[in-house]
């Protein structure tokens, strides 16, 4: 059976357009992440496939059926705000029993189904409380638990972790793709935090300006960013201009060996930082400067000038360079740590 | 947020502004009222200085219970049929772009600057046989014969809640401004349809502010005298009404000032009572 499908799904609002003709297949049992800078229109996105916004144009359908029309409360899913929208006048029980109170079902399934969640969450005993005595992480584990209550198909979530501090969100982030692996659930999470998509996705979908840049697992968009926004905003990288001589790609002057670019083109090489190795200068290594170089302890970073443009490159403590301010190096770049972008 | 204690005489000095007034325009008068209550009636002058409870005892009448109890009936209703209407209107309006939102405050404003005796001849007229709404549905043909709808319990009822409407619009609107619009529409995401989503999520959240809006509004309610004089019958008059009578027409101060007070300390024990009741409910 297939999943979740847009198609050429438009969002406007008076004249200006949120989502631009988005197409997306989001397979049964999968994890996406819709990542994107602020106003990239990932949230209206989400927003249109919960229903609480209508598409201009465009179709969405689940399970094979078109939704496009159908109102919110009858698609069957589960939603997590930003703000997690809790019922202030419930207690922590009553809230997760809502989904279930309002289809009708009666109280003692009804209190069984929220022992179950509660225990999921690791939350039991928690069920008389009134909402305001908990803490933001457990608040979070309550949204979660409301929105999972009916076993929905789709599990959509919009910036749920953000409230939380950097510790207690890094922890979240596995719970959650593992809560979600274990349900087998379909699950879209809008997210501004690429560390956050890295972690839980199957499959990333980079936004910018109301378009899909690039939609592939984390590792194929890390490793092969489709143009220069992508590798930008997913991790740090090193874009260097690149022309071609004779059909071989040449920085500066000098030829990368084995890495092929049609004669006369211009490229924009990206060169992830792990993957600047530094030797003497000379032979076949771009000519470069230090400027700076910043130890972590961890990490050293180091800061170079290559023909006017700077390059840092990250090494670990084992392979740290002996290099200093102001001393002449060499970057040895090869065509499988450079990334070909399309210009 | 922690409050330090005062520690200076110093410190009280910005109440005492509000203190003064509070002393000045009602306990002053008020304490006045109260001792006026348990003066004589002279029939040739005025009053005369005494302590008798004469006039209490007049008070404890069958007539006067009824009195009382209509008045607070009137009031009860008056209070929940305006925050009925006033709830689903200010929900929308909160809704509404901020511009529109304007020129809807502007005209509720506007009709507060309106006076009884301006609103209670406006319905008498709308209300009327001779130049009525109901002229109007003749001419639509949903009635046969034009009708006077006024003096009656709907025509008190409708003037005194369109003059309540505004100051209920006013005092729900920032609670309902604040009120998280994502609660809306998570109920919705949950099941809910808009109306279920209403009635579970927003009117149980605002709670406390609709039972504070219903005792504010009662109290409002309570003092009118003019309204059910010129849209009503006298059976449809309020006690407020006869104190006017007592206290202006009759020339009888302290009478009038007996069923002030009495007025008063009923009003107050029915708040007190509300209050205590939204209290149990929130534990």
């Amino acid at each position: 059976m297939s999943g979740l499908a847009l198609q050429n799904v438009v969002k406007e609002f008076g004249s200006f357009t949120a989502v631009k003709g988005v197409d997306l297949e989001v397979p049964n049992g999968t994890f996406v992440c819709l990542l994107g800078p602020s106003g990239c229109g990932k949230t209206t996105l989400l927003r249109m496939i919960a229903g609480l916004d209508l598409p201009t144009r465009g179709a969405i359908r689940l399970g094979g059926e078109d939704i496009t029309a159908v109102p919110t409360h009858k698609r069957n899913l589960g939603m997590v705000f930003q703000s997690l929208a809790l019922f202030p006048h419930l207690t922590v029980g009553e809230n997760i029993a809502y989904p279930l109170r309002i289809r009708g079902i009666d109280k003692a399934a009804q209190a069984r189904r929220v022992e179950e969640l509660l225990a999921m969450i690791h939350l039991k005993g928690y069920a008389d409380r009134p909402v305001s005595k908990l803490s933001g992480g457990q608040r979070q584990r309550v949204a979660i638990a409301r929105a999972l209550a009916i076993s929905p198909k789709l599990f959509l979530l919009d910036e749920p972790l953000s409230a939380l501090d950097a510790k207690l969100r890094e922890a979240m982030q596995v719970e959650l793709r593992q809560l979600q692996q274990s349900l087998g659930i379909t699950t879209i999470v809008v997210t501004h935090d690429q560390r956050e998509a890295m972690t839980m996705a199957d499959t990333v979908v980079v936004m910018q300006a109301g378009e899909i840049r690039q939609a592939a697992s984390p590792i194929e968009i890390y490793r092969r960013p489709a143009d220069s926004f992508v590798a930008d905003f997913i991790g740090q990288t090193n874009l260097i201009e690149a022309e071609a001589t004779g059909g071989v790609a040449s920085v500066l002057g000098v030829a990368v060996p084995g890495l092929t670019l049609p004669a006369g083109g211009k490229a924009l090489l990206s060169v992830r930082p792990e993957d600047v190795h530094l030797t003497a200068p000379g032979g076949s290594a771009v000519p470069a400067t230090v400027t700076f170089v910043r130890d972590l302890g961890g990490t050293i970073e180091t800061f170079l000038d290559a023909g006017g443009r700077q390059v840092v490159a990250v090494s670990t403590p084992r392979e740290r360079p002996e290099v200093s301010v102001g001393q002449a190096v060499g970057i040895q770049l090869t065509a499988e740590d450079c990334v070909v972008l399309k210009s | 947020m922690r409050r330090e204690a005062p520690r200076h005489p110093l410190d009280y000095l910005p109440i005492a502004f509000p203190g003064l007034m509070l002393v000045v325009f009602f306990v002053v008068p008020f304490g006045t009222m109260i001792a006026v209550s348990f003066f004589r009636r002279d029939p040739a002058g005025f009053y005369a200085p005494d302590f008798v409870f004469d006039n209490y005892a007049r008070f404890l009448s069958l007539f006067f219970a009824n009195v009382l109890g209509f008045s607070l009936f009137l009031a009860m209703t008056v209070a929940i049929v305006s925050v009925a209407l006033a709830l689903p209107f200010t929900h929308m309006l909160a809704r509404l772009p901020r511009k529109a939102q304007v020129v809807w405050l502007v005209a509720l404003l506007s009709v507060l600057s309106l006076s009884e005796v301006i609103i209670g001849f406006a319905w008498s007229t709308l209300l009327s046989r001779t130049a009525g709404i109901t002229n109007l549905f003749v001419w639509l043909g949903i009635m046969e014969q034009a009708q006077a709808l006024t003096p009656s319990f709907g025509a008190v009822l409708t003037g005194m809640v369109y003059q309540a409407f505004p100051y209920t619009v006013l005092v729900l609107y920032p609670a309902i401004v604040r009120l998280d619009p994502t609660l809306t529409e998570a109920a919705r995401t949950l099941g809910a349809s808009p109306l279920k989503a209403f009635f579970t999520v927003v009117v149980p959240a605002l709670r406390n502010t609709l039972v504070a809006t219903v005792v504010m509004v009662f109290i409002f309610a309570l003092g009118s005298y003019l309204l059910p004089q010129l849209l009503g019958r006298p059976q449809h008059w309020t006690l407020s009404v006869l104190i006017t009578d007592q206290a202006i027409y009759q020339s009888n101060m302290p009478f009038a000032a007996a069923m002030a007070v009495f007025l008063v300390l009923v009003t107050l024990g029915l708040v007190a009572m509300t209050v205590l009741i939204g209290r149990k409910g929130e534990a």
